[in-house]
């Protein structure tokens, strides 16, 4: 806490790059022995490949690390955790089937003869669990039967028997309750007392100034701001994260509406959506923005049928889906969706274009049961044509093709079904800058021939330019629909990130 | 695409290429017995239960699942023929309950992996036992004596008419290797087999019927498994609960060979037939030329590992 404190971690003018993209470009930042440092900005600023540098799991194209005044450059995240450095992932890396003892103890057994001496480890796992407040919490306990918050601090605990003295948390809070992050604020403020440096990733603003006292803004790839918390109001950081407001690049009138399509009224899924409410018009563009696990997917998916409607109704004109009906009653009424996950969920990467194509509607291709194999190759070519689709046939497997092109396929399946309404999880995620564009063109075209598409996307700026209208998506919750020209990148993320910890009734 | 066309080409050729290699060594080691007319004969009614078995273990594996149970079934159906002749039923119908009893099988195995969402390699696992216990149950345990039919002339080695020149079970193999080859290539359903097994929540978010997808490709796979075990009885005269043991390990065997992927997406029914023929051939001329059985078993599972690392390479580039 005082300036006199030595610097623990030290960064000089780290860059990375991947391919032609800079995801950082010269960031310097220092973190003193006991403070808590809040690293702050929007998806894809690089705050992630940051950390990776920082826990070895990248190595810098340029730039220097120090610990403790001595230069760190960790060959990998073993190496880094020797050297006193431990990243504590989003995703816990613990075996549920082993008990809190084994899980602390494992990789560092004592053995004598082949046998765990389970005795030796105790004293440390006891001293660290009492360092962390849970004391009380039995050794024998299987990790998998504790609450997300405790199996957090068992991960903690792990980063500290390794004699952690940089801690790294990002978003250590998307999967705890209220009472288990307010638990986490006071153990991380209590490491810091103890001589550690905290860097504490999150998108909450009560929540970095509930632990942090310093803090540095990254904005593509460069920090753009950084100093105490206590002397920057939440609206300086909003700004700062957004950077100027970008002009709109499309001139797209939101006034070619026709009737309504889509209808969702307080939908609730499983987790997230909570209480969601939306209307969609034919012609129209509506974009949902939020931070990353607001439940934006999770809204698309329980409007597919992907996820369980647990409360609330979506309906297609006069029709409104039941909860057990599936994902085919959607297709049938008109509604395709696009996945997130092209590789994992939405393409069949070893198979040709054609069938990933036609998949939702083989029939269109078939007689009796056989399938018409020019039929196939005439609807196919149609597509690539109409879509400019780089690929050397109809034949070749989807994974062959480039992201932007996958990604053609995955929409072109949709038209092929010929549906009303598209569903479209990150349509542009993982592809190069002009393929964007491209797919941009493609769906405003599509909503100017009168289909009604929702889109879900992380760039603001793209989300900005490309919709008629959009909503923010908060933990679950959808805010007030306004037209695009009615919001600016800076009120999408005020909004987006106002929450607390908390879930607002 | 001239390279994945040649890639495909390569899958597809690489078990015949194998199978070649099979007849040119045996065939200038052993040449009079070994390419004899009889002989060959011989082989090819032998391939003809791990073929059947393999045609519908092919639309199992390219679905990305697996059927541990069909040598248990096999002799299922040896039994329900058996019993049928027995008590006074005529071949045609002894041979519809036992194709039938095939198809119950995999309507079981295809209704427990689907319903209670258990992987397959475990479902039929455990149908492995249940359905070999039945057979023996049904069976009294012991072998069931038929009176004499024209069934057992299925897999005689010297049909009659002369014209047919092989035995009746080797055309069945022929035209049904034809016709499901196609289906599987062609069909709605063979492209559905293919699409889960390439990647099965694609599958669902396109709106398929999996589970029931999935029911009848077991239930295809049991009623081929049903005449694979029709063609054992012939072989046997006797309905056996003990036939056919281990056998499903042959028919994954071929159909591997054969250059399907175990993980699904890969596959095509002739290739399997190859994969048959080269196991066929293999035991074969090792009996010929006088190799012993333990050395058999080690060239046999080593020709396993090599194609599959041969085809994991081939992936790779």
């Amino acid at each position: 806490m005082t300036s006199t404190a030595p610097i623990r971690l030290s960064i000089e003018g780290v860059t990375k790059s991947f391919g032609a993209t800079q995801a950082i470009r010269g960031v310097s930042l220092n973190i003193n022995a006991g403070e808590v440092h809040a690293l702050i900005g929007e998806n894809g600023a690089g705050k992630s490949t940051l950390m990776k540098v920082l826990s070895g799991a990248l190595q810098p194209d340029s730039g220097t690390l120090f610990v403790d005044g001595e230069t760190y450059s960790p060959r990998g995240p073993s190496d880094a955790r020797r050297r006193g450095v431990a990243m504590i992932y989003q995703e816990l890396n613990l075996a549920p089937h082993l008990t809190v003892e084994q899980n602390l103890s494992l990789g560092r057994e004592q053995s004598q003869f082949g046998f765990v001496l389970r005795d030796a480890m105790r004293p440390q796992i006891y001293d660290v669990l009492r360092r962390l407040g849970i004391a009380d919490l039995e050794p024998d306990t299987l990790v998998g039967s504790l609450s997300q918050g405790a199996k957090q601090l068992i991960e903690i605990a792990r980063a500290l028997l390794d004699g952690a003295k940089v801690l790294i948390m990002d978003e250590p809070t998307s999967s705890l309750s209220r009472s288990d992050s307010l638990r986490l604020f006071e153990i991380t403020k209590a490491l810091a007392r103890e001589g550690c440096a905290v860097v504490y990733i999150s998108h909450f603003m009560d929540e970095l100034r509930e632990v942090a006292e310093s803090y540095t803004v990254l904005r593509d790839g460069a920090t753009v701001g950084s100093g105490l918390m206590k002397d920057v109001t939440d609206n300086e950081l909003v700004t700062l994260m957004a950077g100027r407001p970008v002009e709109r690049a499309s001139s797209h009138l939101a006034e070619n509406r026709g009737e309504e399509l889509l209808c969702v009224s307080d939908l609730s899924g499983e987790r997230f959506p909570q209480g969601a409410s939306l209307v969609l018009h034919r012609g129209e563009i509506l974009g949902i923005v939020g931070l990353v696990g607001a439940g934006r997917t999770e809204l698309l998916r329980t409007v597919f049928g992907l996820e369980r409607i647990r409360a609330g109704t979506v309906r297609v004109g006069a029709h409104g889906f039941r909860s057990s009906d599936g994902v085919d009653s959607r297709w049938k009424l008109g509604i395709g969706m696009v996945s997130e996950d092209r590789k994992g969920e939405g393409l069949m990467l070893d198979l040709p274009i054609s069938n990933n194509l036609v998949l939702s509607r083989v029939d269109s291709v078939a007689v009796n049961g056989w399938i018409s194999r020019s039929a196939l190759v005439e609807k196919t070519m149609k597509w690539i044509q109409s879509l400019d689709i780089r690929a050397s046939s109809v034949d070749a497997p989807v994974g062959s093709l480039s992201g932007g092109n996958q990604q053609k396929v995955a929409l072109a399946r949709l038209l092929h079904h010929d549906v009303d309404v598209l569903l479209l999880d990150e349509p542009t995620r993982g592809i190069d800058v002009r393929s964007k564009a491209t797919i941009w063109n493609l769906i405003r075209d599509l909503a100017a021939s009168g289909k009604a598409i929702l889109v879900v996307g992380s760039h603001l700026p793209e989300m900005l330019a490309g919709c008629d209208a959009l909503m923010v998506m908060q933990r679950g919750r959808l805010g007030e629909k306004k037209a695009a020209s009615a919001w600016t990148e800076h009120s999408l993320l005020v909004e987006a990130t106002a929450g607390s910890g908390d879930i607002h009734a | 695409m001239p390279e994945n066309r040649l890639v495909s080409t390569l899958r597809s050729l690489g078990p015949l290429v194998g199978l070649l290699l099979v007849l040119v060594l045996f065939g200038s080691l052993e040449p009079e017995k070994f390419l004899a007319f009889q002989n060959i004969r011989t082989v090819l009614t032998q391939t003809v239960i791990v073929g059947l078995g393999a045609i519908g273990m092919t639309f199992v594996v390219v679905s990305g699942g697996i059927d541990l149970s069909v040598g248990s079934s096999i002799a299922l159906s040896t039994i329900v023929v058996a019993r049928v002749l027995r008590d006074g039923g005529s071949p045609w119908l002894a041979a519809v309950c036992g194709v039938l009893s095939g198809a119950c099988v995999g309507i079981l195995n295809g209704a427990l992996i689907t319903r209670l969402k258990i992987a397959p390699f475990i479902v039929t696992l455990g149908t492995l036992q249940i359905v070999r216990g039945i057979a023996k149950y049904v069976a009294g345990e012991q072998k069931i004596d038929a009176p004499a039919s024209w069934l057992a002339d299925l897999m005689t080695k010297s049909p009659s008419p002369a014209w047919l020149i092989v035995s009746p079970g080797v055309w069945a193999l022929v035209v049904l290797g034809v016709f499901f080859g196609a289906v599987l290539k062609k069909s709605v359903i063979g492209t559905y087999a293919f699409a889960i097994g390439s990647n099965e929540s694609t599958a669902v978010l396109c709106g398929l019927p999996v589970s029931s997808i999935k029911i009848r490709l077991y239930a295809l796979s049991g009623l081929l498994t049903g005449l694979a075990g029709l063609m054992q009885f012939s072989r046997l005269t006797v309905g056996d609960p003990t036939a056919a043991t281990g056998l499903e390990l042959n028919i994954i065997a071929a159909v591997v060979i054969g250059g399907a992927s175990l993980s699904g997406g890969v596959g095509s029914i002739t290739s399997s037939l190859v994969g048959a023929l080269v196991m066929a051939f293999l035991a074969n001329g090792c009996n010929l030329v006088g190799v012993p059985n333990y050395a058999q078993e080690i060239l046999v599972g080593g020709i396993i590992v090599i194609v599959v690392a041969m085809d994991r390479s081939r992936r790779m580039t």
